[in-house]
């Protein structure tokens, strides 16, 4: 972490960057927040560590419009969303002075609280120099330990890999995390009956409470004005009045960033209450897959995206009622 | 003082449901939030905090105010019956209960709010001592003593049995009507309890913070604070903070076309987003950093200045475990604090 | 042609039809004399692509019983290709609606020329049957819209 200190310190003091995004440490041992750094005093309270899993491609929406070039540092996965973006045309690529830096699964604070740990005083063994294997932790119910990989997010285990796809340099060790298969989740709910399916999601979608926290925080999203904002609409984007209302929102919500969404795993990561959004997205994901061929968006700034593109022999829409 | 075994808790709730209506903390799919008592239901009193405060109960998130329905030329309007049934909210921490105060505030002072006076009117607080506070807790710094709570019953959990104190009126007739499951307890067994409670919340990291210069009527060096546009930068303007807070009171009110005629009806707002207090000729506040302002300045110094120096926050933590950006409103009053001199 | 309908229930469909096939289609089955039910309410659109997913959920949530979408042969759009995207989001949402539960066949899509008015009144007929066999839409519907 302080190497990537010291290179950000370089490099506001010569003048190629005008401001750092990156992590600034919180109050408490897990909630680092996004933050920008101006001045070389500033980042002493930088952090780099197993708690920053926030995908600073979205902000580099905003940071684009800025004056100079803003620092930001990317996780493998994010350099996807970044792609991705620079595909749609919503950042800038000479504003950005991207440092691609390591990661080794980026960990969630409810996963810990799950294991009945609580009254958290400080974590150790979540710093990016850690081998990522056990984080001990000091709670004022006394010390407990949990493994690193029981802690991390559930985009983590199934990581598209170390690479970072856009960087200007990279900083770091990363470190293999996948040990479970994408779409092994969504296979599942497939083979499930209708009645099993529907209440499943009638389950999971009843303790949506419409905080868009999804939609806010999702790379992809980055539309203006959502539609959902519209006040044109008799049914509110907040108002969770009837179950109907939040499976529109999270079927359309999904559907308008599919073909575009890397799978980067934001939104499941902020829900409040641990819907796991991403289930939606990897449907479509895995349905395009199945259809149109192998796509990973955020690969490349260049290829078209498979809802912007068609072949003569496409599957019918009928398919889906006749796989049965 | 009374009490109850662990194992018979189910027959109470049983007893309490069967002639109203129970709200507990209920887990459904993985998380635990306020949800009706239905017999298979997995009751989980040992959680700490629900995702969402238990301010449905008296303020739901989207209720129905009136109903016009259309029937060839003949236009009828039905106004919404108000809550008349009785029901028992269990296991409220006492935060929540201070939250709840802080809505009466709101709604119960003129012009009264008719559908929230009824479910107060109806309603029963069965509140629960902490057991174990967490580090997120702040509920001390504004003069909450969670192993004490104030409501219509008191209960600590000890060693597997529920002990049982009734406060009000409210409280009595709700014991009365239990009273064949309950035994008597020990009272020095719960102030047993509550000093071990008080000790840990004595550890805890936000205990000690400091309200100072916050809830004054002269709040304009605050308010133009440049500290605000530091803040606020990395909000993404959901609505997780005013959804999750036992005190946020702010709602709109919408129609929907049911095709047949139209529901008015209220749903919560959140000052975080872009069309909060939308009006015809735009919006009052049009950047973040003021939407992102509003909110705690509203807790913290508007609502204490017109409610004799009662803060609209209780401390309750949940902002700081579920903000996406780990924002929140201890971040707030730690950074105003670093600003010294600032009044 | 026309099926029985029963008393109890009679379903609502919409049918999204473009306006250079499907819906010249429509009109020819009708001036051709050939029957569908009056269940079947239709919109037209410009093209089958303008058919947004919003589209097809708002109908359901106001009480469609079926959704079914109709646009020109692949190859025949008026505006070259509006119907090979459209056949792709549809498969897409089709395949989402099933993947959280909602019964198949609510939904179809049937591509429609100018020329098939036979055909038209055909595949209502039979998409009125089939939403009949499912019943009701309820995993759908917004409770306010029920009368």
């Amino acid at each position: 972490m302080q190497e990537l200190i010291n290179r950000a310190k370089e490099l506001l003091a010569d003048g190629t960057v005008a401001r750092v995004l990156g992590w600034k440490a919180g109050d408490l041992p897990y909630n680092p927040e996004p933050a920008y750094f101006e001045t070389e005093e500033s980042l002493k309270d930088f952090v780099y560590n197993g708690f920053c899993g926030a995908n600073l491609s979205k902000y580099m929406i905003e940071a684009s419009k800025l004056e100079g070039k803003t620092l930001v540092c990317l996780k493998p996965c994010d350099t996807y969303s970044f792609n991705q973006l620079i595909k749609e045309h919503r950042v800038d690529r000479e504003k950005a002075y991207i440092i691609g830096v390591g990661c080794k699964g980026k960990l969630d604070i409810e996963k810990i609280r799950k294991q009945g740990i609580k009254g958290i005083e400080s974590i150790s063994g979540a710093e990016i120099t850690d081998e990522a294997e056990t984080l001990t932790i000091q709670t004022i119910y006394g010390e407990k330990t949990c493994a690193y990989k029981d802690a991390m997010l559930e985009r983590c285990h199934v990581c598209k890999g170390k690479e970072h796809k856009i960087y200007d340099e990279l900083m770091g060790e990363s470190k293999e995390t996948k040990d479970a298969d994408r779409f092994a989740e969504v296979e599942k709910i497939e083979a499930m009956s209708p009645e099993e399916k529907f209440a499943f999601f009638q389950n999971e979608l009843s303790k949506c409470i419409r905080c868009n926290a999804c939609r806010n925080v999702c790379p992809a999203c980055s539309c203006r004005k959502c539609v959902f904002d519209s006040n044109k609409f008799d049914s509110a984007q907040k108002a969770n009045v009837d179950s109907f209302e939040e499976k529109m929102f999270h079927i359309i919500r999904a559907f308008h960033v599919a073909g575009r969404c890397t799978d980067c795993g934001e939104c499941s990561r902020v829900c409040p209450q641990g819907i796991p959004l991403h289930l939606f997205n990897r449907k479509f994901i895995k349905d395009i897959d199945t259809f149109y061929g192998e796509y990973q968006a955020g690969e490349d700034t260049t290829s078209k995206g498979p809802l912007t593109n068609f072949t003569f022999e496409d599957v019918e829409p009928s398919i889906v009622a006749e796989r049965g | 003082m009374y009490k109850i075994a662990a194992e018979n808790l189910q027959a109470l709730f049983r007893k309490i449901a069967a002639d109203q209506d129970l709200y507990l903390p209920v887990k459904v799919s993985d998380q635990v939030n306020f949800r009706a008592w239905s017999q298979d239901a997995e009751v989980c009193l040992d959680t700490l905090k629900t995702v969402k405060s238990p301010k449905d109960a008296f303020f739901p998130q989207s209720e129905n105010l009136y109903t016009c329905k259309k029937d060839e030329k003949n236009i009828s309007i039905e106004p919404q019956a108000l809550q008349e049934k009785n029901f028992v909210v269990f296991g409220m921490k006492a935060c929540d209960v201070q939250g709840v105060k802080v809505l009466d505030n709101v709604f119960l002072s003129d012009p009264v709010d008719t559908f929230y006076a009824a479910r107060r009117e109806h309603g029963t607080i069965v509140a629960l001592a902490c057991h174990e506070p967490e580090e997120s807790c702040f509920c001390k710094v504004f003069g909450i003593d969670c192993a004490d709570p104030v409501a219509d019953v008191a209960t600590w959990m000890i060693d597997g049995e529920l002990y049982w104190k009734p406060l009000t009126e409210k409280g009595e007739a709700l014991t009365k009507a239990v009273a064949e499951l309950l035994d008597d307890g020990d009272e020095a067994k719960v102030e047993e309890e509550k000093t071990a409670i008080r000790a840990i919340v004595e550890k805890l990291p936000y205990s000690n913070l400091s309200l100072e210069g916050w809830g004054q009527e002269d709040y304009m060096d605050r308010f133009n604070s440049p500290v605000w546009e530091e803040l606020y930068k990395p909000c993404l303007a959901c609505g997780t903070c005013t959804f999750v807070c036992p005190t946020c009171q702010c709602y709109d009110i919408k129609d929907y076309d049911t095709g047949h005629g139209v529901q008015r009806y209220r749903c919560w707002d959140s000052c975080m987003y872009s069309d909060f207090t939308m009006m015809a000729h735009g919006n009052n506040r049009n950047s973040q950093m003021q939407r992102f302002r509003q909110r705690f300045m509203h807790k913290l110094v508007y609502y204490p200045v017109n409610n004799n120096g009662m803060f609209s926050c209780v401390g309750c933590g949940r902002c700081v475990e579920k903000c996406p950006s780990s924002l929140n409103i201890v971040k707030v009053i730690k950074a105003f604090e670093n600003q010294g001199g600032e009044k | 042609m026309s099926i029985e309908t029963n008393e109890e229930f009679r379903p609502k469909i919409v049918a999204f039809c473009c306006n250079w096939c499907s819906y010249a289609g429509a009109d020819l089955a009708g001036s051709s004399r050939l029957s569908y039910p009056a269940d079947v309410k239709i919109i037209r659109v410009p093209c089958s692509c303008r058919v947004n997913p919003m589209f097809i959920l708002r109908a359901f949530e106001k009480g469609a019983d079926g959704v079914i979408m109709c646009g020109c042969h692949p190859g025949d759009c008026h505006y070259s290709t509006g119907n090979y995207y459209a056949r792709r989001r549809m498969t897409l949402l089709f395949s989402m609606l099933d993947y959280i539960g909602v019964e198949n066949g609510r939904t179809r899509v049937e591509w429609v020329s100018a020329a098939e008015g036979v055909k038209f009144s055909q595949t209502m007929n039979e998409f009125v049957e089939k939403i009949h066999s499912l019943g009701k839409n309820v995993r759908l519907e917004d409770l306010r819209c029920r009368s």
